[in-house]
């Protein structure tokens, strides 16, 4: 189906991107000492209020990969470019990743604050079905070779965990909301603010940097792929 | 006429699955012993106590239904691929559609014949009386089993297919399943004690909610999972 048009991959070059790259690990740098310099201790939570600045970028950055994640997956349907698939597949990589991150660090502080390592929030809850959600969207990838079949079911799968986050956003809510109300306080200092969106943006360069690195190393792969295939059936190896 | 077409072929695959299934029984047989295993496991790992038992009866009973089903998703697949049977499946004329219809409709049979064991075994095991409000706890089990059936039987399209089928199903199901498995517990439960608190209805609109979400959404996605 594909076959004949996907064989005109090329091996991608990384180009300046390993530079972007050392620009983003010290731009993220730069940014929490910024924040860490600016922003006074909370009243309450005091410094460990700072983790807030590596826990809320990621969770927002996460969010950004899913949504790639579900674009990328559209566009691989309508157009069926391999490409669109392996940006897919990077960014759901990313994403799972960010949104482990996200679990963990949201942990780390919730234990001195809330006292407890775990609550069944809405929030909590759903960010967690989501890693399960899109790691089963990655072993899907994983349990299946033949690249077409895998390209249009991981298209369909992470449509469809998309399409699942609201829903069970809400019925955690109602779930939890039937027996107790929670509680989020959201009013921030502007130097909170500030320092929150200077590192979203320095998550940001990093989730760049990563999608787009693991996008070469799964286009290698992937014309690695066709070259083997065209060997097996004798055709040229010209990829 | 092409809607009556649809339906014909629907209810041909449909047949043809319930009619291999009657005629082995084995798989019906295993599935729902799995299901009465499993409610017996959740009674010791919920102890002797009777209230903590009557308690947690809706989660065990749709936990029950879930394990056991998950192993009927797969056959209703996997008996076709042993067979070689799906590719010719795939040639007949006609939208693919009408044969995730006939399964899912096949499931849908299946699953609700094992919902009346495992309901009927759980009543006895966990001291259910049965509540007045009976009509619509079963509208709640059948708006459960559809939300169940249908990503069962769209995602086993891919699992059964695919490499190590029975780790990759669970896996891709189960976290998809969490708000319909949820709005069935809860309203469930809230049945069971004659809904004293009104939130039945919530529940059961969420039901409905997902079901025709996902209805829709796996109808038109599956001519891109069962053409590759």
């Amino acid at each position: 189906m594909t076959a004949a048009a996907a064989f005109t991959l090329e091996v991608p070059n990384p180009g300046r991107w390993p530079i972007f790259g050392w620009f983003a690990v010290l731009f993220l740098a730069g940014a929490q000492i910024t924040a860490f310099a600016i922003s006074p201790p909370d009243r309450d939570m005091g410094d460990l209020q700072k983790i807030l600045y590596v826990h809320v970028p990621t969770a927002w950055n996460m969010g950004i990969c899913y949504l790639l994640v579900a674009i990328y997956s559209f566009r691989f349907l309508w157009k069926r470019d391999d490409r669109d698939d392996l940006i897919a597949a990077s960014a759901a990589e990313v994403g799972t990743l960010l949104n482990g991150l996200t679990l963990v660090l949201g942990m780390i502080w919730a234990r001195p604050t809330w006292g407890v390592w775990w609550v069944w929030d809405a929030r909590l809850t759903s960010t967690l079905i989501m890693f399960l959600v899109f790691a089963g969207y990655l072993a899907l990838r994983a349990f299946v070779e033949e690249p077409d079949r895998r390209a249009l079911w991981s298209a369909v799968a992470g449509i469809m965990g998309a399409i699942n986050y609201p829903i069970v956003y809400m019925s955690v809510r109602w779930w939890r909301t039937i027996h107790q109300v929670q509680s989020t306080p959201s009013t921030l200092d502007p130097t909170y603010t500030f320092s929150l969106r200077l590192n979203a943006v320095a998550v940001l360069f990093i989730l760049i940097y990563f999608i787009r690195r693991r996008y070469e190393a799964a286009l290698t792969e992937r014309v690695a792929e066709q070259v083997s295939q065209a060997a097996a059936l004798g055709g040229p190896l010209n990829a | 006429m092409a809607f009556r077409d649809e339906w014909l072929r629907a209810r041909a695959v449909a047949w043809k699955d319930l009619m291999a299934e009657r005629r082995s029984k084995a798989g019906f047989n295993s599935v729902a012993a799995l299901g009465v295993t499993i409610l017996v496991l959740f009674g010791f790992a919920l102890g002797p106590d009777a209230e903590a038992i009557r308690a947690a009866a809706p989660g065990a009973l749709w936990l029950a239904a879930l394990f056991a089903g998950v192993l009927a998703f797969n056959r209703s697949y996997q008996v076709e691929l042993d067979g070689g049977a799906l590719e010719p499946l795939l040639m007949y004329p006609g939208a693919r559609r009408s044969i995730f219809a006939g399964k899912l409709l096949a499931n849908f049979v299946f699953v609700f014949l094992l919902l009346v064991i495992v309901i009927a075994v759980s009543l006895v095991l966990f001291h259910i009386t049965v509540p007045s409000t009976w009509p619509r706890l079963l509208l709640v089990v059948l708006l459960g089993e559809v939300g169940l059936v249908t990503l069962g039987t769209f995602y086993a399209a891919m699992a059964s297919r695919s490499r190590a089928r029975e780790v990759l199903l669970p896996l891709l199901l189960f976290p998809m399943l969490v708000p319909v498995l949820l709005a069935a517990m809860q309203a469930t439960k809230a049945l069971l004690v004659g809904d004293v608190m009104h939130d039945a209805g919530a529940w059961t609109n969420l039901l409905v909610a997902y079901d025709v979400i996902f209805l829709i959404s796996t109808f038109l996605a599956f001519d891109y999972v069962i053409e590759a």
